[in-house]
């Protein structure tokens, strides 16, 4: 088993990092070829929600992602703003999305998350075990 | 790979090109890019996204916002784009119900309903 962290200020420029380290390391465990767009879209997805929430809070302290290939390919990452988990976590139909009075971050969100739940069919949302903040954790296949 | 932008006109439309990543710290320069063609006078525009390698929630909310911005102001916008991963992107969040999409930018130019093709 080998598990990598990164954790990095909570500014969008580290963002493409974390997706390049996500994919290097979901390579590497042996996850499939054509997953590994998945992987990077999700991991950025994830990681730019976290970002956006410790900007929105003026949380400062680091954002943490954490990759594992214990007998599947894992990837965490972690918040530390004072939400619910659940905040922001809803995909938008057609009509919501083509409103004029919906808001680009608010569109931003809900598209952020259509794409983590339809890119990841294993999928978790949870508050964080110790502290404040939440724990988005994404499971892919591994082929060997 | 860096964002890149480009923009050439053709008839009446106005064709930006988009290069590269488009992800939470590039989307803000689309977003200026696209405000300032807008601000311009620019009332019929075409995105095209054939040399995009990848596409994140914020920039589609760019995207959007343009493409209201544009509709308020009795314009058309309108995306191209022919790759399968960023198509797929479009149908997950129905955002293909969203956006004329188009394979080619002549078939958007073509397409436009306002009547402003070429």
């Amino acid at each position: 088993m080998a598990t990598v962290r990164l954790s990095f200020s909570p500014a969008p420029v580290h963002v493409r990092t974390a997706r390049l380290v996500g994919v290097a390391v979901a390579r590497r465990a042996g996850v499939r070829e054509d997953l590994l767009d998945e992987v990077r879209l999700a991991i950025g997805e994830a990681c730019t929600r976290a970002v956006a929430l410790h900007r929105q809070y003026h949380v400062p302290d680091p954002v943490l992602v954490e990759m594992s290939d214990a007998g599947s390919y894992s990837v965490r990452v972690v918040d530390r703003a004072p939400i619910e988990a659940s905040i922001g976590l809803t995909a938008l139909d057609a009509d919501q999305l083509a409103n004029e009075s919906l808001d680009e971050d608010d569109l931003t969100t809900g598209v952020g998350f259509a794409l983590l739940a339809g890119f990841v069919e294993d999928l978790q949302v949870r508050p964080v075990d110790e502290g404040v903040g939440t724990e988005v954790r994404m499971v892919w296949p591994v082929g060997r | 790979m860096e964002l890149s932008l480009a923009t050439r006109a053709v008839g009446e439309h106005t064709v930006l090109e988009v290069g590269g990543e488009v992800d939470v710290y590039t989307a803000p320069r689309l977003r200026e890019r696209l405000l300032e063609l807008i601000d311009g006078g620019a009332r019929h525009v075409v995105v095209d996204l054939g040399r995009v390698d990848f596409l994140d929630s914020t920039g589609l909310g760019v995207l959007v916002g343009a493409l209201k911005r544009l509709r308020s102001a009795g314009g058309s916008f309108a995306l191209v784009c022919d790759k399968e991963p960023l198509l797929k992107i479009f149908r997950i969040t129905a955002l293909d119900q969203v956006f004329p999409l188009y394979p080619t930018v002549d078939a958007a130019i073509g397409a436009d309903p306002t009547g402003a093709g070429v």
